[in-house]
């Protein structure tokens, strides 16, 4: 009974927050279809577009299921660390490198069967974004770089590694236009659902966001880590061993990233490819930070934001207007959040 | 300028924080021309009465009187106009612009479009005649703690302050840095500067001031004229005529049996300062099963230091930590913790607690794997321990659902020091614990203190209230500069020797 009353308590604010991101959602459409109408477009139909080819059919639904399968790991990859006060702004290359070993796996082992194939190339997905995230959280722990810096510049790397990859070593006979690796063989295709695009990454990615709430709130490593993002100084003091969650708290939310790139290479589009992620990896971290790290949050987040960047390809052939119009209403999403805060006591 | 009219003066002024009396009916007058020191122990009413001068704090009575003329500062924004100027312990400088934009952006007068060359100019003219030479184009991020602290005085010559208050100005400064100030304060002097230079330390003041003003417990004490005071006179007067030869405490043993081994032990510990941390030299010291060892020292002689030396925090550079006969030299903080040491701080909101979560969760934060049941906390067998360990020191047991930073400062140090106290603790470091507490909360701290003891642990009572530790101490030892400089049993020492040697005017003693 006595947690019936507690969750009670806890849901009024949970109320309060969802009613204030649909208003800031709100006012931001509102001038989404201020900026449409100026570039002389239709807003109510551009919406009504975006809403028949997303929320309209199953179709629709099923291709943003697998839009929020990325969205969602790397939203994952951005909470964790932040919960010990560490900023990953490292998503996007630790989906990369997270799809790079995977691809390496699937290539080296192509005859493997596939009960053991695909454990094996989402754990070396994993491992990808893991280690690359974890440079940056050594570099952090030994007071040697801020992580956000080297999280950030450490995106530049991880696209040449694959551009190296395509265009040498892995480059698929008879491609000569387009650099890619080989078409993976069926072992290594994620199973489908229901005869969509939606990929086991998908439940993987809800697996993972349930994770990461069990191990914050219900786990004593959970304890330690908001310890260190609630009193760096306390938190040592009292013996928890900060350094070491720095990095592993990194790592970890690096390999989700990393997962979120195998879910690609494996589910999605078959084989490596350098347009693997149209930026998931900054839309996650959008992701993270608009929910405020909290899992509903993100779950709320990553549909919307799903959304949001579904538009950009309806407008884009119903409208005739660049995908990149998306970035204007994911600016003003942003812009009306930050806008938000100090109001209500300034900055954290 | 007429020299019998002071340039500043306050009168009874008192100024009261809930029940703590921070001044109480305080005069004082600074003359244009002479270097005034402020003299007394921490916590006896300086930094208030010099925030009432600034104008950062409103006294509850008594006036401020500017060449004669009573005037009120709302804020420092006044005092500065008024020609009143300070230079804080920690320097309000922006480390990425120049000396030149620096002092320019402090300056109240400056047109919106103005010349840096001029200001810089004025920078060289004032820093030739008063020994302050920077070079105004340097940034400041690159310059030494001596130059910044000439950088802040510049500040407030160019904004034509005539009274300049120091608060404790030498106490980031080397030695040669401290004699280079000094000569600075003459120069001022002789262009008819009045200085209000507050400080602790004694052999400072017998260098550089006219006169002395000495506080104590918030009153003014007494003072004296050009060449009147020695070192004995300020410190029986900074320290007064009490009884710190150790009282006796008859519900406890006075000492502890000779026999009882040492739960720490340390060997000519030593280990590096960088920064404004003060380095501990060659440090050796024994702490017994059942016995308060009490450090005297002013701020900043490497308390802290000792205490994280002892916890775990800082590495040694030279010699070794023992603890219970184990030499435990390289151990972590959680293995320290982990084999019986506890820490009550002087602010569990920095030090020990976080305030975004919860009491309960506060509770089990530092306990090592006492509480772990698979890969989760016990929370049931964690709530009752505590429970039990709040019963025990009697104190209540509050709510554990609200953030602990929802707490009140004495609640929030009983939380703590039930969470340190819940496992019978073989060594407890307490570094300034009473520190901020009303008088209630104090007295139950060194209860517990004492009880602590009384149930065989060692402990180390770091403070710098000289009463606290003769009440408590069973032995007392004296830090100054990073190094013990006295030892001395419970009933043999003797107030004037340890003011001198907490303020370095007397050399080693052991007793």
């Amino acid at each position: 009974m006595a947690e019936s009353r507690l969750a009670a308590r806890k849901d009024a604010p949970a109320l309060r927050v969802v009613l204030r991101y649909a208003a800031i959602c709100a006012v931001a459409l509102a001038l989404f279809a201020a900026v449409l109408l100026v570039a002389g477009k239709d807003p109510l139909k551009a919406y009504a577009d975006t809403f028949r080819s997303t929320l309209s059919s199953a179709y629709g639904l099923s291709e943003l299921l697998v839009r929020m399968t990325p969205l969602l790991l790397t939203a994952v990859a951005v909470a964790l660390p932040s919960r010990l006060g560490l900023i990953n702004v490292g998503g996007e290359g630790q989906l990369y490198m997270g799809a790079w070993l995977a691809t390496a796996g699937v290539l080296l082992f192509p005859a493997w069967p596939r009960w053991l194939l695909l454990p094996f190339a989402a754990l070396l997905g994993f491992l990808g974004g893991a280690l690359w995230a974890a440079i940056p959280g050594v570099l952090r722990a030994a007071r040697l770089v801020n992580e956000t810096i080297a999280t950030l510049l450490l995106n530049y790397v991880a696209p040449l590694i694959i551009s190296y990859s395509i265009f040498g070593p892995w480059r698929a006979e008879g491609s000569s236009a387009y650099p890619q690796s080989p078409a993976f063989p069926e072992a290594a295709q994620l199973p489908t659902f229901f005869d969509t695009r939606i990929h086991a990454g998908f439940l993987l990615a809800l697996v993972a966001l349930l994770a990461y709430w069990l191990l914050l709130e219900k786990t004593r490593w959970g304890v330690d880590m908001r310890a260190i993002g609630g009193n760096p100084e306390a938190a040592q003091r009292l013996g928890i061993p900060v350094a070491t969650w720095v990095v592993v708290a990194l790592a970890i939310g690096g390999g989700f990233a990393g997962l979120a790139g195998m879910g690609e290479v494996m589910g999605v589009h078959g084989r490596l490819r350098q347009s693997l992620s149209p930026g998931f990896g900054f839309t996650g971290f959008l992701i993270s930070w608009l929910a405020g790290g909290r899992p509903l949050g993100i779950l709320f987040m990553a549909f919307l934001l799903a959304i949001i960047t579904s538009a950009g390809d309806t407008l884009q052939i119903t409208q005739g207007l660049p995908y990149a119009v998306v970035n204007i209403l994911l600016a003003l999403i942003l812009f009306l959040v930050l806008a938000r805060q100090p109001l209500r006591g300034g900055a954290k | 300028m007429n020299p019998v009219v002071p340039l500043l003066e306050v009168r009874a002024i008192t100024k009261r924080y809930g029940a703590v009396t921070a001044n109480e009916g305080v005069d004082l007058s600074l003359r244009g021309g002479e270097v005034h020191a402020l003299l007394g122990e921490n916590g006896a009413g300086k930094s208030t009465l010099s925030k009432v001068i600034y104008g950062f704090t409103r006294p509850d009575s008594g006036e401020l009187f500017l060449e004669g003329q009573p005037v009120v500062f709302p804020s420092p924004r006044e005092a500065r106009a008024a020609g009143i100027g300070m230079v804080f312990q920690n320097f309000m400088l922006i480390p990425a612009l120049s000396v030149a934009e620096n002092i320019a952006l402090f300056l109240a007068d400056l047109p919106p479009v103005f010349r840096l060359k001029a200001v810089g100019r004025q920078i060289r003219e004032f820093g030739e005649r008063f020994g302050l030479v920077v070079d105004p184009s340097a940034t400041v991020r690159q310059l030494a703690v001596g130059d910044l602290q000439k950088v802040e005085i510049l500040k407030l010559l160019l904004g034509r302050a005539r009274v300049l208050i120091f608060d404790e100005p030498t106490k980031v400064l080397a030695p040669h840095e401290a004699t280079a100030l000094f000569q600075v304060f003459a120069a001022l002097k002789a262009e008819g500067y009045a200085i209000l230079f507050i400080t602790h330390k004694l052999r400072e003041v017998l260098a550089c001031a006219d006169r002395i003003t000495v506080m104590r417990q918030g009153r003014v004490q007494g003072g004296f004229g050009p060449g009147e005071a020695t070192v004995e006179a300020l410190v029986s007067m900074m320290f007064g005529e009490q009884d710190l030869a150790g009282r006796p405490d008859p519900e406890a043993p006075t000492s502890p049996p000779p026999s009882s081994r040492p739960t720490l032990e340390l060997r000519g510990a030593s280990s590096p300062g960088t920064g404004s941390e003060t380095a501990l030299k060659g440090l050796d010291l024994s702490i017994r099963a059942g016995e308060i060892v009490g450090v005297a020292g002013v701020s900043g002689s490497g308390q802290k230091e000792l205490g994280d030396l002892i916890l775990g925090l800082r590495p040694l550079s030279a010699g070794s930590k023992w603890f219970c006969g184990v030499d435990a030299s390289h151990w972590s903080i959680a293995r320290m913790r982990e084999g019986g040491v506890a820490f009550v701080p002087e602010d569990p909101l920095v030090m020990a607690a976080v305030p975004g979560m919860s009491v309960r969760e506060n509770l089990v934060l530092g306990t090592g794997r006492r509480y772990w049941m698979d890969v989760r906390i016990d929370w049931r067998r964690l709530e009752a321990a505590m429970g039990q360990s709040f019963r025990a020191l009697a104190f209540p047991v509050p709510r554990l659902d609200p953030p602990m930073g929802a707490l009140s400062g004495g609640t929030l140090q009983r939380v703590v020091i039930a969470r340190e106290m819940a496992h019978a603790p073989t060594l407890v470091v307490a570094l300034y614990p009473t520190r901020g507490l009303d008088v209630r909360s104090t007295t139950s701290v060194r209860d517990l203190l004492r009880r602590a003891r009384d149930g065989g642990s060692g402990i180390l009572l770091i403070s710098e209230d000289l009463e606290e530790l003769a009440e408590m101490s069973d032995r007392l030892l004296v830090l100054y500069g990073g190094a013990l400089v006295g030892d001395f049993p419970r009933g043999q020492w003797q107030v004037e020797e340890v003011g001198h040697l907490m303020t370095g005017s007397k050399e080693t003693v052991h007793g």
